[in-house]
């Protein structure tokens, strides 16, 4: 079996057993796996660019552009329906990144990095200052249906773990498609060198540019899910600390699988609902220090554990 | 007229501040190639050391005066103490790696000092206003300045001059310019490295603190508090140029007046004028002011 149908499947499995499992969790549970679903998201774009030897600190600026349009077109545009709300989303930070990735794709390491936090921190600083928009208090999201079917009573009450469950599969099986496509496979070989790749006749600008804006798409759907789970939304999502939060998951889960992103976000936001009720106050210092070890010890993320097991199994 | 002053004094008062601050952001850049994130948090030890030891002072019930010198003696212990501790544990582990790579060390270590810091001082906040009041107000034709902003600004100009003379004017100096241009040879030329990077990172470190010190008198210190100080340093060394000294003074000036202009003209866009000239800058000269382009490598 080829890796590709490999990863399909084990992603069809999770996405079965999410879906089966959707009656035995309580409200909170399903709540934490949706949040860490839209994180995941968010981290898989990162898991795109950092395969493509970028780090970007501002991928809050596509996440809160995500929740922000969906915010909008519920309340704005009465598009009151949870599909097309985060497909809205992901279409609003696709259309941004296409925007700024007229710029962005022109630098690289911590010129990258700095640039992207900086248009993060403006869009943050754009949020803040617009009353239209709640200002600092953000506004409330209420999604009203899915597909036509009430979100209020019987089965819709699982309709945004619906949204958020099949969404992460379909990004996931499309990215990792795209991930061994052609244009996917620049993506390693622009880190390894680009000067060479661009002898070879790619143009490397575009691809990065590519890469931006599916990054950017894939954080927006994050964003809208996000502001439809949590019924609402506010500038602290564009601030620099969750975009610092991504790449945190990516760099722990590491650039190996598309599943990686998803399960890092899942551990996470399980240690972090664990920690905020026994040790609030020091549950950034064991973050840091996983951060640390992760890196010093796991350049490749704790993903890598299993891969590397299996290969000296074969 | 009178709103231009404003403008210019508020403008300088704060670019002095940020330039204390991003003068150890650059430094430490410059000769270790670490764009420091912890940066902010070595700020806030900095004020929560000084909150704690003029506190300490005063409850003593010695002469309030003796206030600034317990912010100077509280940016000088984080220094000696927290920086050495940083390097020797910490970064002298990851030399070498990817400029990224170290980013991200230092965001870990970011997350961790943040709550070290809520671990050792609490949750609650903490004020030292005496040195603020102590000296009075000062008219500035129709404007009235607390004279304090006065200190800052001159704590400031003895930073860069300090640094000016003893990076360009000391034996010590050259080493680090040495070690700036070429890290292995200078190693090879018998240069200690190591000890210069340990210097470079305890004074990059003692200038946060200093930065975080001197603003401790003049708000509330709480958990935090770094957490927008290390952006806006960072839009100051990339403005000027990262790991340059003068583009770190000029940086500051520029961000100090884009503010203080915005703040008095049109408030609504205060918080983002500033990247909105970070990310002007970057578009034009990608790699700041005062930083040649760079070739690319095959």
């Amino acid at each position: 079996m080829s890796t590709f149908r490999r990863t399909t499947l084990g992603l069809a499995i999770a996405l079965v057993a999410l879906a089966a499992a959707a009656p035995l969790l309580p409200r909170w549970a399903m709540f934490l796996v949706i949040i860490s679903l839209a994180k995941g998201l968010a981290a898989l774009g990162l898991l795109l660019l950092m395969r493509t030897g970028l780090v970007s600190f501002g991928q809050g600026l596509y996440f809160a552009t995500g929740a922000y349009a969906a915010g909008v077109a519920a309340n704005s545009l009465h598009v009151g329906d949870a599909a097309l709300m985060v497909l809205g989303g992901g279409a609003a930070a696709a259309g941004v990144a296409a925007l700024l990735g007229l710029l962005l794709a022109r630098y690289r390491a911590i010129f990258f990095a700095m640039l992207s936090l900086a248009f993060s921190m403006i869009l943050y600083g754009l949020l803040v200052k617009t009353p239209a928009l709640g200002s600092t208090d953000g506004f409330n999201v209420s999604p009203r249906t899915l597909l036509g079917l009430s979100l209020a009573s019987g089965p819709g009450r699982y309709g945004i773990y619906g949204v958020a469950i099949s969404s992460a599969f379909g990004c996931a099986v499309v990215l990792d498609r795209y991930l061994r496509s052609y244009l996917g496979r620049l993506a390693p070989a622009i880190r390894d060198n680009e000067l060479r790749v661009e002898y070879m006749g790619a143009s490397v600008r575009n691809v990065v540019h590519l890469n931006l804006v599916v990054a950017g798409a894939l954080a927006g759907f994050g964003g809208a899910i996000t502001a439809l789970a949590v019924g609402h939304v506010d500038p602290e999502m564009a601030y620099w600390t969750t975009s610092g939060e991504f790449v945190f998951v990516a760099i722990l889960s590491g650039t190996a699988s598309v599943a990686a992103p998803f399960a890092g976000a899942l551990v996470l936001e399980m240690l972090r609902s664990f920690a905020y009720e026994h040790a609030p106050n020091s549950w950034q210092l064991v973050m840091g220090a996983a951060m640390l070890a992760v890196i010093l010890f796991l350049p490749d993320g704790l993903w890598s554990v299993f891969r590397r097991r299996r290969r000296a199994a074969t | 007229m009178g709103t231009i002053l404003a403008v210019l004094v508020d403008g300088v008062i704060y670019a002095s501040w940020l330039f204390i601050i991003a003068a150890g952001l650059t430094i430490v850049y410059g000769v270790m190639r670490i764009l420091n994130m912890a940066h902010g948090s070595l700020y806030a030890l900095g004020a929560y050391a000084a909150a704690s030891l003029a506190g300490a002072w005063l409850r003593a019930g010695l002469a309030p005066i003796g206030t600034y010198a317990m912010l100077v003696l509280a940016a000088g212990i984080v220094g000696v103490v927290v920086g050495p501790l940083i390097e020797r544990g910490l970064l002298r582990h990851v030399y070498g790696r990817d400029e990224v790579v170290l980013v991200l060390v230092t965001y870990a270590l970011f997350l961790m000092i943040e709550d070290a810091v809520k671990l050792v001082w609490g949750v609650e906040s903490y004020f030292v206003t005496e040195p603020y009041g102590l000296l009075g107000n000062v008219e500035l034709g129709p404007l009235s300045y607390p004279v304090y902003s006065g200190i800052l600004v001159l704590a400031a100009l003895v930073v860069g001059v300090a640094l000016r003379f003893g990076i360009y004017g000391t034996r010590y100096g050259k080493l680090l310019i040495a070690v700036i241009h070429d890290r292995e040879v200078s190693a090879a030329l018998g240069i200690n490295v190591n000890r210069v990077y340990l210097v470079t990172f305890t004074l990059g470190t003692m200038l946060a603190a200093l930065g975080g010190a001197l603003t401790a008198p003049t708000v509330s210190v709480v958990p935090g508090m770094g957490v927008e100080v290390i952006v806006l340093a960072f839009a100051v060394v990339v403005i000027g140029g990262l790991g340059s000294m003068p583009g770190a003074a000029l940086g500051a000036l520029i961000v100090g007046l884009v503010r203080s202009a915005s703040v008095h003209f049109i408030p609504q866009v205060e918080l983002f004028s500033i990247y909105l000239v970070m990310a002007l800058v970057l578009a034009f000269r990608p790699r700041g002011l005062f930083v040649a382009p760079e070739a690319r490598k095959i």
